[in-house]
């Protein structure tokens, strides 16, 4: 078998990831803006009025104490978001066949959906730093593991919309998941309290929610301060990272929900 | 290695229902070549060009696109393709031309030289003033050349349109006719489906012909119409017919008072019609074909096979 050369692999990858952030840049209105409205609504109800009350949480402001999760809870719900809606689309117009008919690997079909996800994914994560700014100093612990993890933990959510994407046959299929699974583990992952207050059962069942990890590692990067170890957060994501892309390109190379 | 444009060996496909839409057929397409694939509905054209193109999954058998297999070399049998598919198949939301360029992209063609494509075969077929446009602007007709534009834009050494023309009106069929006899003409090779006969017959020197999973006929399209034995036009008469004459090689019946049908043997030239004719006192106003020819077989060849397939359900 004579594959693409890599220059050829390139200016595929590049096209998807090209016609991807187009795709969502176009419709901003849509996707990069309200999550800014709704996390300044956020910032000023839970942050502003109520967190005025609660006072410190970890010997933080509460203020300041929430701003990396709702960062994280931005970053993951438009990764997802972006890569679910964009792959099931292409399957209801069917122009995910311009992919399946030409040459280009099924790897790349899953980097490029998930190129464009991250890209997303940070894009609306910067715009909500930024509003961010308006209510809490800006503040940054380490750049490296600050930029890792929100970029890893993106690509997590990426490749899991892609797979929801994989199986979804209708519009009711692409919201299940962030409905019922997504929204509830992020806000019971630590965005807006630390698990160090829930009682010792409470917390041991918290400890299997993957999100707890991403969002703990993210405040370490940013204010210093974690609830659980920094080594165990990376290598749950890095995990998670391998299951799902190997999972989605077994998806594909099966044809799962693309061919018949 | 084959040199046939496409080969196809005991391709066979069932669904999980049970459906067996291909029953083990066999297909050479010569490299150059024009050529039709017929068939009525559900005969198997689609689950064919699906399986060349890589978007249904073969059952069982072998595909050969240039002599690069299907199984082992698929990029390769993907670079040698270009698919024009029977229903619209592109980003809606996408401007005309991103469209063929993304397209390009795909292929590993880089950006500059994906645009100086696109403009050219934009430009051929009349859509290089709508480059700007959202492709779910463009009327029917210029979607059906959107999605030519997009298979060509890789220069595919073989185009597989399926219903290109349908739903096109005459005047822009008859000119993407030209078009694609033009790229014929520059050594593409090229599978037509239609369901306009006429078409076929027109620009197609091969055919074959599926029906039921099968393939029914695989020849030269002078070799398939050489086979019918019998012509028949339609005459419309000045005034009613008293008797109708007879003749070993010309039945003639009446349709209505003023409407006859002609069943004329091949070789028997329509001098002896008209001689017949006049000899029995009966003037012609006008006359046509009843059907076009390769109509008339592909009824005949689609009806065999049907027949043939209610016997085997009927038998016990």
């Amino acid at each position: 078998m004579k594959p693409l050369h890599l220059h050829e692999n390139w200016t595929a990858l590049r096209t998807i990831v090209t016609k991807e952030v187009l795709r969502f840049a176009r419709i901003w209105v849509q996707t990069v803006l309200p999550p800014m409205v709704t996390m300044a609504l956020y910032f000023i109800i839970f942050g502003g009025l109520i967190g005025s009350r609660i006072g410190e949480m970890e010997g933080i402001r509460y203020m300041d104490f929430i701003v990396p999760g709702l960062i994280m809870l931005a970053v993951i719900t438009n990764s997802y978001s972006n890569v679910v809606s964009s792959f099931f689309s292409s399957k209801f117009q069917r122009h995910i066949e311009e992919l399946l008919v030409s040459p280009v690997p099924n790897s790349l079909i899953i980097l490029g959906f998930v190129g464009g996800g991250v890209a997303r994914g940070l894009a609306v994560g910067v715009a909500v730093t930024l509003v961010s700014l308006f209510f809490s100093p800006f503040s940054l612990h380490s750049l490296t593991v600050t930029v890792s993890v929100v970029v890893m933990t993106s690509v997590v959510f990426a490749l899991a919309g892609l797979i929801n994407g994989v199986f979804a046959r209708n519009f009711d299929d692409i919201s299940i998941v962030p409905t019922f699974v997504l929204t509830p583990l992020t806000y019971l992952g630590g965005v807006f309290y630390s698990v160090s207050l829930l009682p010792d059962f409470w917390q041991a069942v918290s400890q299997l929610n993957p999100i707890l990890y991403m969002v703990n590692a993210f405040r370490y990067g940013l204010l210093g301060t974690s609830d659980l170890s920094l080594t165990v957060s990376y290598a749950i994501i890095i995990g998670f990272i391998l299951g799902l892309y190997l999972f989605a390109l077994t998806l594909l190379n099966r044809g799962v929900g693309v061919r018949n | 290695m084959s040199n046939a444009a496409l080969e196809i060996r005991a391709l066979r496909k069932s669904y999980r229902n049970g459906f067996e839409a291909l029953k083990g057929i066999d297909l050479t397409v010569a490299e150059g070549s024009f050529f039709a694939l017929l068939g009525p509905n559900g005969a198997g054209k689609s689950t064919t060009i699906g399986i060349v193109t890589s978007l249904i999954s073969k059952t069982s058998g072998k595909v050969q696109v240039f002599g690069h297999d299907l199984d082992r070399e698929v990029q390769e049998v993907k670079r040698n393709i270009g698919l024009v598919p029977q229903e619209f198949n592109f980003n809606n939301f996408e401007p005309v031309a991103e469209v063929v360029v993304n397209q390009a992209g795909y292929y590993g063609i880089p950006r500059r030289e994906a645009w100086k494509r696109a403009r050219h075969y934009l430009g051929e077929l009349g859509l290089w003033d709508k480059r700007q446009d959202m492709a779910r602007t463009l009327s029917g007709g210029m979607k059906r050349r959107l999605m030519i534009a997009r298979a060509l834009v890789h220069e595919p050494r073989l185009l597989i349109l399926d219903e290109p023309t349908a739903g096109v009106d005459i005047e822009l069929r008859r000119s993407m006719w030209e078009f694609l006899q033009d790229i014929n003409c520059d050594g593409r090779s090229i599978i037509l489906t239609t369901h306009y006969l006429e078409e076929a017959e027109r620009l197609c020197r091969n055919i074959a012909i599926i029906d039921h999973g099968h393939i029914v006929a695989n020849t030269t399209m002078r070799g398939l119409l050489a086979k019918l034995d019998t012509e028949t036009v339609v005459l419309e008469l000045r005034a009613a017919a008293q008797r109708l004459p007879d003749h070993d090689s010309i039945r003639l019946r009446r349709i209505d008072e003023l409407t006859l049908e002609a069943d004329i043997n091949r070789g028997e030239d329509l001098n002896t019609l008209f001689q017949l004719l006049d000899g029995a006192g009966i003037h012609v106003q006008s006359m046509r074909n009843k059907t076009n020819r390769l109509e008339e077989l592909f009824v005949r060849m689609t009806r065999a096979v049907e027949s043939a397939d209610r016997g085997i359900r009927s038998a016990p």
